[in-house]
Order: C-alpha cells, then structure tokens, then sequence
C-alpha cells in the first residue's frame, strides 16, 4: 500500500506522522510504504510571522528542518508537485518524477494572491511572509502620525488575524507614545467587525475602548498607491498614511492547472475529507474548499481524522470517524492578554473574557507547535 | 444562461455564509447565478444587504425547512 502525502506543512506532518505511528508494524513488514513530497526542507510556524512584524519574533525562531519533525519510518522528498493525474492515481514532480499511489493526501496549503487586487502589492504591507512582515515591521517603527487604515482579503487564512491585528496596533503604538497622533482604520468585508457573530459581539465595544474607527462591508476593490487611496466594491474610500491588507488568498497553482479545483480549493467531503468523487484521494487543510477556517488548528483536527481512517482502511477495512468541522483558536487581544475560541459544524464559539494566563499559553503554544507537528500533543 | 453554481455554507460560523459567498463570487463571471444555502438565520437580511450595497442581481430569497436559499447573479 503506497500512501503519498502532497504538502509538508501543518496538515501534512502531523498527518504523516500519526500515520506512521498506527502504521508502524505494516511499515516495518513493507506492507505500507509512507512518502511525503514538499516544496521546502524547512517548516515554517506561520503564526510567528505576526510576531515578527510587531519586532517580537526574528523570523529565524520560525523554521525548523522538515526532515526533523518527522519520523524516520516517513520517506520525505522536497520535489514539489507539478502535476496530479488523479485517473492515473500519480503525481508528477519538478524533478520528473513521477510517483504511484495507492492512496493520496493533498495538503499544500494556500498562497496570498494580492496580485488580484490592482495597486496592493505596491501599496499596502502585510505581515503573511517572512518578507513582508520585516517590511511592516520598519514601516510600524517609523511612522510617527496619520492613519493606519487595514483592510481584509477574500478568502483568507487564520480569521482571527484582522482583530489580532488591531489590538497588537493599539499596543504598538502606545508603547511608542503615537497612539494619540495615529487613527487606525479597520475595514472589514460583511457588515459587522468579524465574521462569527459572537467575536464581533466581543470586539465591538473593545474597538471602541480602544478608540478604532471601523466600516464594514468594504471589500478591496483598487489601492491607489500614488494618492495613499484605498478603494471598496461598496463605493466608499479611505486616505491613509499607512495601509495593512490582509491579502485574498488563493490555493496553490498546481492544484488548478491540474483542474482539481477552481481558485486551488478543492471540493472535499465534509465528513470524511475524501476529494469529491475520489475515495482514495484525501484533503487537508487550507486547500480545501469546505467552510472552514483556513487555520493550523483545522489542518490539525482534519489530520487526526484522516490518519485514523486510513490506518483502519488498511486494518480493518472501513474508515472510523468523521470530522466535525473542529476549529480551536488562540486570540491574541494586544501584547499581554488573550483569549481562546472554539467551534465546530454546529456549536458556535464562546467568548470568555481575556486573560493574562491565556497569553501565556498562547506564548508556550508557539514552543509547542513544535511537539504538536510531531503528533506527540 | 449559465448553470447555476449552489454553494453550500450550511452550519458554517467561519468563514460564514456571506464571506463564503465573497470568496465565490471572485470566481465567477458576469451573468452567472449562484445560489448559497445558509442555516444562518441572519443570512437572510445580511446576504440581499451587502447584494445590494455592491450591486449585484438579488434574484431570490426565501427559507426552506430552516435553510435560507438565495439567489443572486453577478452583475459587474
Ligand atoms: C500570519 C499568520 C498567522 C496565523 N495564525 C494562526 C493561528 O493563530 N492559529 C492557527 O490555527 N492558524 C494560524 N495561521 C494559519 C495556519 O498557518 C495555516 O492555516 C496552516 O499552516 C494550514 O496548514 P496546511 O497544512 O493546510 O498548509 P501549510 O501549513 O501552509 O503547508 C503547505 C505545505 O505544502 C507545501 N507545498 C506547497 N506547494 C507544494 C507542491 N506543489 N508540492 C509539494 N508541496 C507543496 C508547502 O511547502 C508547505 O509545506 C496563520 C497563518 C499566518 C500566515
């Protein structure tokens, strides 16, 4: 039985070392053979890149080597995928390869595409790439007065991150003794200030203890980059000094010129995460097209099902579990507090008030994504 | 006309029906139907509010047996 993992991110590495642990006796008598293609040899924790463009983190404490995360039972490869042919159960690869599989599991994750949105990727920083977080980073230094306006992307990963984003600028700034010279501007897409209503219940009268001026349904439509402009769908405008964007993101290429699924997503079962219409091909993760928050915490919740019921396919010859739609966030509410949100297909979240403990946590979580990854929490 | 594309964003809290609407209506050309399903209860003023503010086709609203079906066509 060869399993092939596509993707060596989240998803991906708890997956195939799960996988690699239920399956280590058939591993080890060559019934299962486990491969994982990536495109890197590194694994980026990407919540720190937040961190990173707050001066928090340097973005060297974010890697660590793929191959160390993983177990050794785990044939792993850095040779991206350049093609599925999903009728010929095979992958092909940059390196012309091409690898059989008796089952697939695609996990390679999403990609921001601010390209889509004419005039953002000259004028609006962002802090979703190791790159561009350094940038925000100095630009957040220097700036001294006027108004940070930020704006939000459709689709995008970690939902949490625009309110994040706020009370970390609120933060920010204080400590550097400009809050009261800069206006922050939050822009969000629909009409209240986040998308699950008991978070922007919670957020509403915290914006306004802050001091943030917020409009809603704005969604990007051009960045007037010359004029310091920011454009909605809606018809409305806002001047800034300083533009954050969360960018709209897409699935990876690959996946769309090998037509698994318009913008990258893949159509997915919600339940048992099989691509739709393929039984032995599995989704995790951001690529999928469910409704789903695109975040680590999800790709980890859909991992465990997925390792669960490939492992019983081959042991007993039916899959055990469906996935609930389980989603577990940490919410960074500024520099010291946090708060924490959970939701699955059918319960919505329960705010509790932040806390410092929380923080805390959330500060000992970025340490053990590291134990996480390597499925040992 | 072209086929009318359903996106199913029942028993969904995030990203929600509405931002799953968003990102789907990115997709699609000018003069294509698409119809979201929601259990959302507040779909159904929040979905024809931002059709209307950003000027698409609302073409139809109404809730079956607890799901709002809505209908839009994009415009522009
Ligand atoms: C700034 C920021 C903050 C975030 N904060 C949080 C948070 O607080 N909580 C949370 O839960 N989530 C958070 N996330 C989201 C989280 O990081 C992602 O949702 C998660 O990593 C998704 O896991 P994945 O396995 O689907 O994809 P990824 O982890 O992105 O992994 C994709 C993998 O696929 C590989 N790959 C890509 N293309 C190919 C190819 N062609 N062939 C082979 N391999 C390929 C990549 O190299 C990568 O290893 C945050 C993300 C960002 C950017």
């Amino acid at each position: 039985m060869r399993i092939l993992i596509v993707g060596g991110g989240t998803g991906g590495t708890i997956l195939a070392n799960n996988l690699a642990r239920r399956l280590s006796a058939e591993i080890r008598s060559r019934k299962v053979h486990i491969t994982m293609l990536s495109d890197s040899d590194k694994h980026m924790y990407q919540p720190g890149l937040l961190y990173v463009a707050f001066g928090q983190m340097t973005p060297d404490q974010l890697y660590r080597d793929q191959k160390s995360l993983l177990e050794q039972s785990v044939d792993f490869h850095v040779d991206p995928a350049v093609e599925f042919q999903i009728d010929k159960e095979r992958v092909v690869t940059k390196s012309g390869e091409t690898y059989d599989y008796d089952i697939l599991v695609i996990a390679t994750g999403s990609r921001i595409v601010p390209e889509q949105i004419p005039g953002m990727t000259e004028g609006a920083e962002t802090f979703y790439t190791e790159e561009s977080a350094l940038k925000m980073f100095r630009k957040l230094r220097s700036i001294e007065e006027g108004t940070v306006a930020v704006v939000v992307g459709v689709p995008h990963k970690c939902p949490i991150a625009p309110v994040e984003l706020i009370f970390s600028l609120h933060d920010y700034f204080k400590a550097r003794g400009v809050r009261d010279k800069i206006n922050i501007k939050y822009h969000y897409p629909i009409g209240r200030i986040h998308t699950i209503e008991n978070v922007a219940k919670w957020a509403k009268p915290e914006f306004d203890r802050m001091g943030i001026e917020y409009e809603t349904l704005f969604n990007v439509k051009e960045v007037d980059s010359e004029n310091n402009i920011v454009r909605s769908e809606e018809g409305t405008e806002t001047a800034y000094d300083m533009l954050i964007a969360i960018p709209p993101h897409s699935g990876m290429e690959v996946i769309e010129k090998s037509n698994l699924g318009a913008g990258g997503w893949i159509p997915t079962d919600r339940h048992q995460l099989t691509m739709n219409g393929h039984d032995n091909v599995y989704v995790l993760g951001d690529t999928t097209n469910l409704p789903v928050s695109k975040t680590g915490s999800a790709a980890h919740f859909e991992a465990e099902v997925v390792a669960e019921n490939i492992a019983s396919i081959i042991k007993i010859g039916t899959p055990v579990r469906d996935y609930d739609g389980k989603v577990y966030c940490f919410i960074e509410t500024g520099h010291d507090s946090a708060t924490h949100a959970m939701f699955d297909y059918k319960n919505p979240p329960d705010l509790k008030p932040s806390s410092r403990p929380m923080h805390w946590f959330k500060m000992a979580y970025n340490q053990m994504y590291w134990t996480s990854v390597r499925g040992l929490l | 006309m072209s086929d009318i594309k359903t996106i199913d964003a029942r028993d969904t809290f995030c990203p929600g029906p509405l931002m799953e609407l968003i990102t789907y209506m990115k997709q699609a050309d000018v003069g294509d139907v698409l119809e979201l399903l929601s259990t959302d209860e507040g779909s159904g003023a929040d979905v024809p509010e931002w059709v209307t503010k950003v000027g698409h086709e609302l073409l139809s609203n109404e809730q079956i047996d607890g799901v709002w079906h809505i209908k839009i066509r994009k415009t522009k």
